[in-house]
């Protein structure tokens, strides 16, 4: 398979996920919910695309699916034009190198157990990345780089903030110098002015690192800032997508409209 | 007087260490019909603030200072009076749709409770009263007989907005009541509580974190940073042209929807040399 440019970096191509629901009769009834009708998008190289839409309009299966951790029913995932569906696992773990995540909970998604050092570095092990003075000065540099101290890999994560939490969660990501960051709300548990401060971090790092973005998020306040591009999800359907300014400005489905209106702060 | 609540001198302390003041010095007021919302990070002492007002805080935390309501200072009451007046006079919402519902009892029965507890209905009263409030937030009447989780997040929200109001009190407390909430379901809700607040000449008294949603509600706005009020007054003057540092600050990392605005975050190492310190002496 090709992909149509050579400056896209991932690529989903008719992705179709279905999530079964039992309904009663003890459970021996189901339901299907379409979690993902059909959904293709395109994420450029250096770029940040935001994916919005409320809760259950399948933001977030679509980030899980792009990076294989569910499985779909049809459609594909391409990355630098070569399918992800068609890799088996050891090919899969070497391109997740490539492809990492940060999520929403920075308290639900550290273990509690590991030392930060250890969070930190379990990519670079799991790789086979340098030797362990290499892959400890390679975390330090990290840390620092996010805004945190060297000697912070001694400590655990109850010890820190939210907004400290999310940097640990953000150098985890990044130490292993990924090409694509998929950021699952990202800022949503945070206070406003911690938001700001992990927005501004993402964007520099971006720059830094020519880092690519999927960024999921419910709050078309954050994606203003943020995003080049945008995807409106609903119902498990793509309604609109689009550059971001086109999309403020001159909406065309009455349902991004109804998004943008009910931004609070604008009567 | 025209004040429904008046805080005065509002200090909130852990029992173990009363030195180590939570709510510091903490006075402002509120008038009927007319909704001031209190705004500040997490850890700013809000919602300590909120809590004590309902006299439902902690017994490892101490309180001084008058809450006065009606007149009345709710701090000199013991439980059984506070209670009367809790659910009656004031009512409160909290963020959590999800948890503050009973999930085994109906919706209907946990909004009569309210209705039974302070105006001992019964029978067809109660139950005419229920669906009349149910309808009035928006959800039909037959919907009595569900329970939360057959509701969404929206819904569940409307449910704890008509049991605050059932005895339609005269504050209405509400603590981040719309932050779990998708946007649009959030823009339906304060829509709501707007109006009955007109409605029925409430006060109310609103949590948030949300400067969008400060500029779309609040007609006075009360800052707080570490446990101080650091800035106060009338929505246009506090957000138009903030005088204290903290509140520039903190106006200055939310993000806009047109895009236009750079964002700067808080740099806390200059305001703790510069601006609270001179908050401080001028206070």
């Amino acid at each position: 398979m090709q992909t149509a440019s050579a400056d896209v970096v991932l690529e989903a191509k008719n992705l179709v996920k279905h999530y079964k629901q039992r309904t009663g009769g003890f459970g021996l009834k189901h339901t299907t919910i379409k979690a993902l009708d059909d959904v293709s998008i395109e994420l450029k190289q250096g770029s940040t695309l935001a994916v919005v839409g409320e809760s259950g309009s399948g933001k977030s299966t679509l980030a899980r699916c792009l990076l294989q951790l569910h499985p779909f029913e049809s459609g594909e995932v391409l990355f630098h034009g070569q399918s992800l569906t068609q890799l088996d696992s050891a090919g899969l773990r070497k391109a997740r190198k490539n492809l990492q995540m940060v999520f929403q909970d920075p308290f639900a998604s550290l273990n509690p157990r590991m030392r930060v050092g250890e969070i930190v570095c379990e990519g670079l092990v799991i790789h086979g990345l340098g030797n362990a003075s290499e892959r400890l000065q390679k975390v330090q540099q990290m840390l620092e780089r996010v805004g945190l101290n060297a000697d912070d890999v001694k400590k655990y994560p109850h010890q820190f903030s939210g907004g400290q939490r999310q940097r640990i969660g953000i150098a985890r990501a990044l130490v292993l110098e990924p090409e694509v960051v998929v950021c699952d709300e990202p800022v949503s548990a945070l206070d406003v002015s911690v938001q700001a401060q992990i927005l501004l971090l993402l964007k520099a790092l971006q720059k830094e690192m020519k880092l690519s973005y999927i960024f999921i998020t419910h709050d078309l306040r954050v994606v203003r800032h943020i995003a080049d591009d945008i995807v409106v999800m609903n119902k498990g359907k793509i309604v609109e997508q689009g550059m971001v300014e086109a999309i403020y400005q001159s909406p065309k489905q009455d349902y991004t409209r109804d998004l943008l209106k009910a931004i609070p702060g604008q009567k | 007087m025209a004040d429904i609540l008046s805080i005065e001198h509002l200090n909130v302390a852990l029992k173990k260490a009363p030195s180590k003041l939570l709510v510091k010095d903490a006075s402002f007021k509120l008038a009927s019909g007319k909704t001031t919302c209190i705004v500040g990070e997490s850890g700013s002492g809000k919602s300590l603030t909120a809590l004590t007002i309902m006299g439902l805080l902690s017994n490892q935390l101490i309180a001084t200072g008058r809450v006065l309501f009606n007149g009345v200072d709710l701090t000199t009451l013991d439980n059984k009076a506070m209670q009367k007046i809790r659910g009656a006079q004031i009512g409160m919402i909290f963020q959590e749709p999800m948890t503050s519902l009973n999930p085994v009892l109906t919706v209907g029965f946990q909004i009569g409770e309210v209705l039974t507890a302070h105006q001992a209905l019964k029978g067809d009263a109660l139950k005419a009263s229920v669906a009349r409030l149910l309808t009035q937030v928006g959800i039909p009447e037959t919907r009595a007989n569900s329970y939360p989780d057959e509701l969404s997040g929206g819904q569940r929200q409307r449910v704890m907005v008509a049991m605050s109001i059932a005895c339609e009190p005269a504050l209405l407390i509400a603590d981040e009541p719309t932050t779990a909430l998708d946007v649009t379901v959030q823009a339906q809700i304060l829509t709501l509580l707007d109006e009955l607040k007109s409605r029925m000449n409430m006060a109310m008294l609103f949590i948030t974190h949300d400067f969008g949603v400060v500029s779309d509600i609040a007609d006075d706005v009360v800052v707080m940073f570490r446990g101080e009020i650091v800035e106060a007054g009338p929505k246009a003057q506090v957000l138009g042209n903030p005088q204290h540092p903290y509140t520039k600050a903190l106006l200055d990392c939310v993000p806009d929807a047109a895009g236009k605005k750079e964002l700067k975050p808080i740099d806390y190492a200059w305001l703790n040399h510069h601006a609270l310190n001179n908050s401080e002496v001028s206070a």
